[in-house]
């Protein structure tokens, strides 16, 4: 078995008395889409914050590229090579769609103290964030205010800003969320083919796309992983028929 | 060119315009006035580098705006009265001369700005105000209490600072000195804003937790602007100063910070000639109002009131709309 990307190991969170993450592990390896699927405030995004270091677990661990990186910051793990997306879209409304991927460009390039020379005027920052709103269809959105996005380009947006990073791995929350038929379909697409690239973790609600692209599912309930495994073992699992499928036994 | 490219440039032809017909007419007053807008105008564009750019309200910025007064103040006296700064561990001297002295104010602010901003950036929102606010009334006590260079009193200078080539008694050209300086300052925070730094800065101060995921450091961030912000208020202080020929702890008063602010406000947070217009008018106001009622500030209110509920974007934006996205 190959060594994973990127593996979370007991990983536990509690909010007061609720328990968010109840010893939840999950890996992701190479080449792999590993869906993590279950119902509205199962713990997906708490999940998701540990693992890029927005919360700081109360135990377990994260292994990223062989290296602990639990004590990490958000800032180091990101220049590792880890790519996120957020749930609620985090961009910078007020600036230009361009200048939302030209940040991600400049971060992958670690060099932000140049205070003089106009940023369009470097062309490596600006090949590699028009090479990303090319890949994602926003081409002709760059010069458009992000806040006059409409809400599915705004998620393409969110997948932009992560390419921009080349990262080692993708960490992408809800990327489809209100896209609509056509959107969805488009997205599945271009995951599909993305995996190559890196790994995708992919927290979805969307159950086509999941069926579609994962090679594994992890079933999350109540901040428990209460199955894992390949669409066809998840599909058939009663376990998760019950709690998640909607289905009665 | 956009409206607010055109009203920039109506800015600047009236900051000749005025002073040279002043000068044709021999109203040497209005040249003082115009002085001091320029100068206040260049405090507060240091001021909106942190604030409009960095999303940072400091309601202290007059610490750094008395630290360069300051600076002025003590180089100078020491100057004029023969002694040294210091002897030890090297003979440090006074001096005259303004390109010196700017060096000094902008050098110390910055530093200060450095400390403040480490210690004040941990915390957001209206702690930041608070402890920014703080920091100012220290400085305004500290100097009160300092009665080596006139405590409460302030300090007083003779003779107005050399600047080689220039004679600075002349108003005309004291004032050329503030307006060229105002003009540099500008040209950097156009080009700043423009920046790879720029643009950080204006992501970190709209979404920190996107900075931190493409890797990069918003506190890191802020924390410069803060600096580049504090040595540009510095500088104004020492022209100030020199303007006045005294510096005293009233330029670290809160009041003084709020005027600061006051001028962005009025002239449109963000927007680059806002604190230049913002200034002038303020000026204008206080000249014009204070003449005829000593509570001219009753009338600043309400105009403040005024933009702040239907200016939103001060008179830039009044005059020019809406900030137009950056290309
Ligand atoms: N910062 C917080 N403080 C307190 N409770 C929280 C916090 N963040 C999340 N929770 C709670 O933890 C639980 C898990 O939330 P989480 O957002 O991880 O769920 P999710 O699986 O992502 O749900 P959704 O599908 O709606 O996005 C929820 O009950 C939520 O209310
Ligand atoms: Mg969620």
């Amino acid at each position: 078995m190959t060594e994973p990307v990127l593996a979370a190991r007991g990983l536990t969170k509690s909010f007061g008395a609720l328990r968010a993450c109840d010893e939840v592990s999950v890996d992701l390896r190479p080449g792999e889409i590993h869906a993590i699927i279950g119902p509205n405030g199962a713990g997906k995004s708490t999940l998701i914050a540990q693992i890029c270091g927005a919360l700081a677990p109360d135990s377990g661990t994260v292994h990223f590229l062989g290296r602990d990186v639990t004590r990490e910051t958000t800032r180091t793990r990101a220049r590792m090579g880890l790519g996120r997306t957020f749930q609620i879209s985090a961009l910078a409304m007020q600036d230009t769609v361009l200048q939302n991927v030209l940040l991600g460009a400049l971060g992958r390039a670690g060099r932000p103290w140049q205070f003089l020379r106009p940023v369009l005027r470097d062309s490596t920052l600006r090949d590699r964030a028009e090479a990303a709103l090319a890949r994602t269809g926003l081409t002709e959105m760059a010069a458009t205010r992000t806040a006059d996005l409409s809400h599915g380009q705004r998620r393409q947006l969110e997948v932009a800003v992560a390419l921009t990073l080349e990262p080692r791995a993708f960490v992408m929350d809800e990327p489809m969320a209100g896209l609509g038929a056509e959107g969805s379909k488009r997205l599945t697409g271009f995951l599909d083919e993305l995996r190559a690239e890196a790994p995708i973790l992919l927290v979805e609600h969307d159950m086509d796309a999941v069926f579609a692209l994962a090679d594994r599912i992890s079933v999350l309930v109540y901040g428990r992983v209460i199955a894992t495994g390949t669409v066809e073992e998840i599909r058939g699992d009663r376990e998760v028929q019950i709690a998640y499928l909607g289905e009665t036994p | 060119m956009n409206r607010e490219a055109l009203f920039n440039t109506a800015v600047l032809a009236l900051l000749v315009a005025v002073p040279t017909w002043a000068l044709w007419a021999d109203e040497p007053f209005t040249i003082t006035l115009a002085t001091r807008a320029v100068i206040f105008a260049l405090a507060a564009v240091g001021l909106n580098i942190a604030l409009g750019l960095g999303g940072l309200v400091s309601l202290g910025h007059a610490v750094y705006f008395g630290i360069g007064g300051y600076a002025m103040g003590i180089l100078a006296h020491h100057a004029q009265s023969y002694t040294p700064l210091m002897e030890w561990p090297f003979l440090f001297e006074g001096t005259k001369s303004m390109p010196v002295i700017w060096l000094a104010a902008v050098l110390a602010s910055a530093l200060a700005a450095l400390l403040i901003g480490l210690l004040s950036l941990r915390t957001a929102g209206v702690y930041f105000i608070m402890i920014t606010l703080a920091f100012g009334q220290m400085a305004y006590f500290f100097t009160i209490s300092w009665p080596a260079y006139g405590g409460e009193d302030g300090l007083s200078i003779y003779v107005r600072n050399g600047f080689p080539g220039l004679n600075t008694l002349v108003p005309i050209q004291f004032y050329g000195i503030c307006l060229a300086l105002l003009c540099v300052v500008l040209w950097l925070n156009w080009r700043l804003a423009k920046s790879p730094f720029g643009l950080a800065l204006g992501a970190a101060r709209q979404v920190p937790q996107r900075v931190e995921t493409v890797g990069l450091d918003p506190m890191r961030l802020k924390l410069v602007a803060l600096v580049i912000s504090g040595a540009i208020t510095g500088l104004a202080g020492a022209l100030f100063a020199d303007l006045n020929r005294f510096v005293s702890p009233t330029m670290f008063s809160w009041q003084m910070s709020g005027e600061i602010m006051i001028f962005i406000i009025l002239g449109g947070v963000g927007r680059l000639f806002g604190p230049v217009a913002g200034a002038a008018l303020y000026v204008l106001l206080e000249h014009l109002l204070g003449g005829i009622n000593e509570h001219w500030q009753i009338f600043l209110g309400a105009a403040l009131l005024f933009v702040v509920l239907f200016g939103r974007g001060g008179l830039v934006g009044l005059v020019a709309g809406r900030e137009q996205a950056h290309d």
